[in-house]
C-alpha cells in the first residue's frame, strides 16, 4: 500500500469510527463535538482525491459554520448538557436494522460494480482554488447564480421564520 | 487507490445517517443525520471526478454546490427547530403529532363545511331588503 492508501485507510476509520459516536453517544453536545471530527476526516478524504479547494470549504462551512449553528441550536432549545438515557427512540432496533441492511446493499452494490478499478491520482488535475474558480466560473456560471438566489431565499425564509410572532 | 475504497466509506456514512435520522428522537440529532448522508454523497461525486478526470469538473463543482444547499438547509430546518421549540416547548420528533394520519373521524366539522351555509345566509336577507 502506498502512503496515500494508508492515510486514506486512517481516515476512513476516524470519519466511520466517530460518525457511529455521532449516532450512538447519550450527550447532545458530545455528538455535535464527534461530527468535528467526521466532517474534518471527511475533508482529508477530499484533499486525498485532489479536492483541495473544496477541502477548505468543508472545513470553513460544516466545521466552522453548521456545527456551530448545531450547538447554538442545541443552547437556545436549552439542550441538557449531561448524559441523556432518551434520546434514542424505543424501537432502536428495527431502524438499525434497516440502516444496517441500506450500508449492506450500497457496499455490496459498488464493490460489485467497481471492484478493480482504479483512481490514478497521479495525473489527476487538483481542484485548487484557481481551478475551481475557472471552471465554476467560465462553464458553471448559471447554476451558480440560481444558487445564489436559493440562498437569498433560505435567508429570508430563516428570518420569517424565527421572528416570532408579531404580523 | 482503488476507487471502492471512498464508495464503500460513503455508503458506511450514509447508512449511519439514516439511523440517525430513524432513531434520534431530538430534532437537531436528526439534522445532524442528515448532515451525514449529504457528506457521503459528496465524497462519492469526488471520488468520481477523480476517477473520470472531468475536464469542467463537473463532480467537484457539484459538491460545491451541495455543501451550499446543505448550509441553506440547516439554517432552514434550525429556525423551524426554534420556531417548534417556541411553540410547544420540546423538539422531540416522536412527541410532534398534530399532522399525523388519524383513524377516528375529527370531532368537528371542517371549516370548507361549514362555509357554505354562512355564505348561503346573507343572500335570503339581502332578497328580504330587496324586496
Amino acid at each position: 500500500m502506498s502512503a496515500v492508501q494508508v492515510v486514506f485507510v486512517l481516515l476512513s476509520l476516524v470519519a466511520v469510527a466517530s460518525a457511529l459516536l455521532v449516532v450512538t453517544t447519550r450527550n447532545m453536545v458530545h455528538a455535535a463535538l464527534w461530527l468535528v471530527v467526521t466532517l474534518g476526516s471527511v475533508a482529508g478524504v477530499y484533499l486525498l482525491l485532489a479536492a483541495e479547494f473544496l477541502a477548505w470549504v468543508q472545513v470553513l462551512i460544516y466545521v466552522g459554520a453548521v456545527v456551530v449553528l448545531l450547538l447554538f441550536a442545541l443552547m437556545l432549545t436549552k439542550a441538557p448538557t449531561g448524559p441523556q438515557p432518551d434520546l434514542n427512540a424505543r424501537q432502536a432496533l428495527p431502524a438499525a436494522v434497516v440502516a444496517a441492511l441500506v450500508g449492506a446493499l450500497l457496499v455490496s452494490t459498488v464493490v460489485a460494480g467497481f471492484s478493480g478499478v482504479d483512481v490514478d491520482l497521479a495525473g489527476t488535475v487538483v481542484g485548487s482554488a484557481k481551478t475551481t474558480g475557472a471552471t465554476l466560473f467560465e462553464k458553471w456560471v448559471l447554476p451558480f447564480e440560481v444558487l445564489s438566489v436559493l440562498l437569498l431565499a433560505a435567508l429570508i425564509g430563516a428570518i420569517v421564520l424565527s421572528r416570532g410572532d408579531d404580523r | 487507490m482503488p476507487l471502492w475504497w471512498p464508495l464503500v466509506l460513503a455508503s458506511l456514512l450514509f447508512a449511519i445517517g439514516v439511523y440517525a435520522v430513524l432513531v434520534r428522537r431530538n430534532a437537531v440529532l436528526v439534522l445532524m443525520g442528515v448532515e451525514l448522508m449529504l457528506n457521503a454523497v459528496n465524497i462519492n461525486l469526488v471520488a468520481f471526478d477523480a476517477y473520470f478526470r472531468d475536464v469542467l469538473h463537473g463532480g467537484q463543482t457539484l459538491a460545491l454546490f451541495v455543501i451550499v444547499i446543505a448550509a441553506a438547509e440547516i439554517g432552514l430546518a434550525l429556525a423551524i427547530v426554534l420556531r417548534v421549540f417556541r411553540t410547544h416547548g420540546h423538539i422531540d420528533v416522536d412527541r410532534l403529532r398534530e399532522l399525523a394520519d388519524r383513524d377516528e373521524p375529527p370531532a368537528e366539522q371542517p371549516m370548507s363545511v361549514e362555509q357554505p351555509p354562512e355564505a348561503d345566509q346573507p343572500q335570503p336577507v339581502e332578497g328580504q331588503r330587496v324586496r
